[in-house]
């Protein structure tokens, strides 16, 4: 079989990886998790950095777990780059080639070539205290790279840049990820890093897959409270019988209108955007509606982010600026809110 | 710049008082020195044989102390093994032992009748007190505490992660320690040898007991002044101006070249 | 920074260093002498080959003058003459070499004429096993016998020489050794064959090594001087101190330590 298949098993004194993972050549795919929940360690898992008590690393058939991580082939960027500060920019692109034997100006050219590749190539005698965030990480990439690996790993590849950057260097690392052969694995806490890298998402909680898909499938279908917080989406799990869903409130139970005709356990998501919020109790077409009270006004983009609190449920709504004015809101205060019916998802459970 | 240049005055009297204390007995010296005579001083023979024998005993044994206190340090920075904390102790026992009881405890090992140099000497016909030989076994003993020591602390501080990249890279052991670990500690390395090179020149106690003192052989410039202190005070002087002279050179030199940068 | 000169500059202020301990433990060691009357302390500067000796008779020298504490200063007799050169507050110099206590003389640190007290000659010391089987002066000459000397700059070591010189031998040392003591740890340790140290420090370490006789020995007679300092601070106890030495109770410690009468 080709690409990676991978069964992650690494065990500390209170916590437990054990996480399945496969990639096929070409694919790129993100885990996605909360801090402490094992990204990183099933990345140096793989790169062999870790020990693993159990499972396996199958790269194009072959079992790379008893190998040591400098037999493994596989190249890693990590999440400060950690460029060789007493080398130049050529010689950190060029170490991985002369471990592979290849001679000095052999490697230096494949270095060469590599760094004109991702539009470094006038940095090749710079000191990597010289470059930028940016240029440091194209560097990194480079020199993981430049051994020709059949699995690329990325560790929070973002993370260390700011918000100004980041959006240019993300386009760019997403072009060269896509003309890269093998399978890639990218780490990241960041939702919007793993949609735009990402041909698949794992999401891990804990040590475990929660959810697995497609960037679209995983920002539609939340499946943990952590994962519609991300994709920023008002998240319920309850009973579906005949267009209508039981949800578990604060307290007690509660029911929600829907359009959709699934029976049986489901998620029910809506976003915030959909949620109406009234002074008074509306009248007109068949909503959901409840009365809540207000938890906390927020900030958010051009929007106010409205976190209302059960009972009978929690919920989150985004409204504009100028409603918020007009409807006196304040922390405390109690109100009306509503979702249309049209505005639900409903998916199987 | 200027916040950090100007040092404030709880620093800059305490720091000052220090200085004075370091370079105070080095203007007694000055004070005190024949400068008349100062040539033919110099021109006699035995002071260039004990000075060229002082800078090659200094030399070969930081070498030694390179060889051998570089992977030390890597150990006691690196490994974890039962009793790895009395090995550290170990390590800077020659920094607390007087260097007369080293002397005498190198010469109960290496020595004609010692632990290990009765074997040498039965087996190889090796018999190392009274040699140069000894006078750099006796400087690598007093030496090596403080290169291991400088380069441990180098390398406890060194960020291991990138010898991690090395090693997803493709580098073996041999090559991560010799192309990432050595040169991220180099300046450590550096300091530390320099330290070992000025702590082996002026060594006196461990190589008059250890070696002897024998001109041309064993009669280092440390040995060679407490000689002259016994007949000729002025003769002493001169041979310390004569070190402290070479060595100050010697080691401005290396600290521009590579401590600092 | 300064640390390759760690024993050129302390060697060089030794003496005076020296010199400051002595003056220090006189001064600070006794409480009762700091109140003014009741006790003294005399200061005895003395060559180090002096230490069991004049210990003794500083004892003897205590009991027969109640009140009186005897501080010693033992040490090379170059670097005590040094001191007192320098301004060391001792009242009574012993020395182990007419020509040390020349240069206190000479700088008009003496008070009266030095007067010699006892003398040492050299002996061959050899391990106790004495696998070198030397039994004469002339065996030391023999090629592939370690032989361990004092330096000639030190006391012992010119004595060595003009001995050596004397009965027309050629050592070729293995070391030259800054002080007797060194030689005799040499010696003791097995490796040297031979050493030339004085008779009384083969004695004070019998055991250890096997002290050799040999008669060229008479050609290196060293003499040992005592004298009163100049500005000796306890100038009667020092008369007193140095006929005690002269006298025959010093001569018969001596004596019994191994050095000889003048």
């Amino acid at each position: 079989m080709k690409g990676l298949d991978a069964r992650l098993v690494v065990r500390r004194a209170a916590f437990e990886l054990d996480l399945a993972l496969a990639a096929a050549p070409g694919e790129v795919v993100a885990l996605l998790g909360p801090n402490g929940a094992g990204k990183s360690t099933a990345l140096r898992a793989l790169a062999g950095l870790v020990a693993m008590p159990d499972g396996h690393i199958r790269l194009d058939g072959t079992d790379l777990r008893p190998l040591p991580a400098e037999r493994r082939g596989v190249g890693m960027v990590f999440q400060d780059y950690l460029l060789f500060p007493h080398l130049s920019v050529l010689e950190n692109v060029a170490f991985g080639p002369r471990c592979q034997n290849a001679g000095r100006r052999a490697a230096r050219r494949r270095a060469a070539q590599w760094l004109e590749r991702v539009g470094l190539a006038e940095y090749a005698s710079a000191r990597p205290r010289a470059l930028s965030g940016g240029q440091a990480q194209r560097v990194a990439l480079a020199r993981a790279l430049a051994v020709e690996p059949g699995l690329l790993l990325l560790d929070e590849p973002l993370a260390a840049l700011d918000a100004h950057t980041r959006l240019e260097i993300r386009a760019a690392l997403r072009r060269h990820l896509a003309g890269f052969e093998g399978a890639a694995v990218l780490v990241t806490h960041d939702p919007l890093d793993a949609m735009v890298l990402a041909d698949r998402i794992v999401v891990v909680e804990d040590g475990r897959l929660v959810q697995e898909g497609t960037p679209a499938e995983v920002a539609r279908r939340p499946r943990t409270d952590y994962v519609a917080r991300l994709v920023g989406l008002n998240l319920y799990r309850g009973k579906a019988e005949g267009g209508t869903v039981v949800i578990g409130g604060t307290e007690g139970e509660h029911a929600l209108d829907t359009v959709d005709s699934l029976s049986g356990e489901v998620f029910l998501a809506f976003a915030p955007s959909s949620v109406a919020l009234y002074r008074t109790r509306p009248d007109g077409s068949p909503r959901n509606l409840w009365r809540a009270r207000v938890a906390a006004v927020e900030r958010h983009g051009d929007r106010v982010r409205v976190r209302l609190s059960g009972p009978p449920f929690d919920a989150v709504a985004d409204i504009t600026p100028a409603s918020v004015a007009e409807l006196d809101l304040s922390e405390g205060s109690t109100i009306w809110a509503a979702v249309k019916a049209t505005e639900t998802h409903v998916y199987p459970a | 710049m200027s916040r950090s240049g100007r040092p404030p005055w709880f620093l800059l009297l305490p720091a000052l008082a220090g200085l004075a204390f370091l370079v105070l007995p080095l203007a007694g010296l000055l004070a005190r020195a024949p400068w008349s005579t100062l040539g033919t001083r110099l021109g006699q023979g035995q002071v260039l044989e004990a000075l060229r024998l002082s800078l090659l005993s200094a030399t070969v044994s930081t070498g030694v102390c390179l060889l051998l206190g570089v992977p030390l340090a890597w150990v006691l920075a690196r490994a974890s093994f039962p009793g790895l904390r009395l090995v550290r102790a170990l390590v800077t026992v020659p920094l607390v032992l007087p260097p007369v009881v080293g002397g005498v405890a190198l010469l109960l090992a290496l020595g004609r009748r010692g632990l290990v140099g009765e074997w040498l000497d039965s087996a190889f016909g090796i018999t190392l007190p009274f040699t140069t030989a000894a006078v750099v076994l006796a400087e690598t003993f007093v030496a090596m505490p403080f290169l291991v020591i400088s380069v441990e602390g180098a390398l406890r501080a060194a960020d291991l992660r990138y010898e991690e990249a090395a090693a997803t890279l493709g580098a073996g052991r041999w090559t991560i320690f010799r192309r990432v670990t050595l040169p991220l500690v180099a300046p450590g390395v550096a300091a530390g040898a320099v330290l070992c090179w000025a702590r082996a020149l002026g060594e006196f106690g461990a190589t008059i007991t250890f070696a002897g003192n024998f001109p041309g052989r064993t009669q280092t410039m440390p040995l060679a002044v407490y000689l002259a202190l016994q007949d000729d005070p002025q003769a002493a002087i001169v041979l310390s101006l004569v070190l402290l002279a070479v060595s100050v050179a010697v080691l401005a030199a290396l600290r521009d070249r590579w401590v600092e940068t | 920074m300064f640390k390759r000169t760690s024993a050129a500059v302390p060697a060089v202020s030794l003496a005076v260093l020296t010199a400051l301990a002595a003056a220090g433990c006189g001064d600070t060691g006794d409480d009762e002498s700091s109140g003014g009357g009741g006790s003294k302390t005399l200061t005895v500067f003395a060559a180090a080959s002096l230490t069991e000796t004049f210990t003794a008779l500083g004892k003897t020298f205590e009991s027969a003058h109640p009140g009186v504490k005897v501080r010693f200063n033992f040490g090379g007799s170059d670097s005590l003459a040094q001191g007192i050169t320098q301004g060391a507050p001792a009242d009574v110099f012993a020395s182990a070499s007419p020509a040390t206590m020349k240069t206190v003389t000479d700088a008009g640190d003496a008070d009266g004429t030095p007067q010699v007290f006892t003398r040492n000659r050299l002996v061959i010391a050899v391990p106790p096993k004495n696998s070198g089987k030397v039994a004469k002066l002339a065996d030391l000459s023999r090629s592939g016998l370690k032989v361990v000397l004092c330096a000639p700059k030190v006391p012992c070591g010119a004595a060595a020489k003009k001995a050596l010189a004397a009965a027309n031998v050629k050592v070729e040392p293995a070391s030259e050794e800054s002080d007797v003591k060194a030689v005799l740890t040499k010696v003791s340790l097995d490796e040297a064959d031979a050493g030339l140290v004085y008779r009384t420090d083969a004695k004070a370490a019998a055991g250890k090594v096997k002290a050799i006789e040999f008669p060229e020995s008479a050609k290196a007679v060293n003499d040992y001087p005592i004298v009163e300092v100049k500005k000796a601070p306890q100038d009667a106890l020092a008369k007193q101190f140095i006929q005690l030495v002269l006298g025959a109770q010093g001569r018969a410690v001596l004596t019994g330590a191994g050095f000889e009468a003048p």
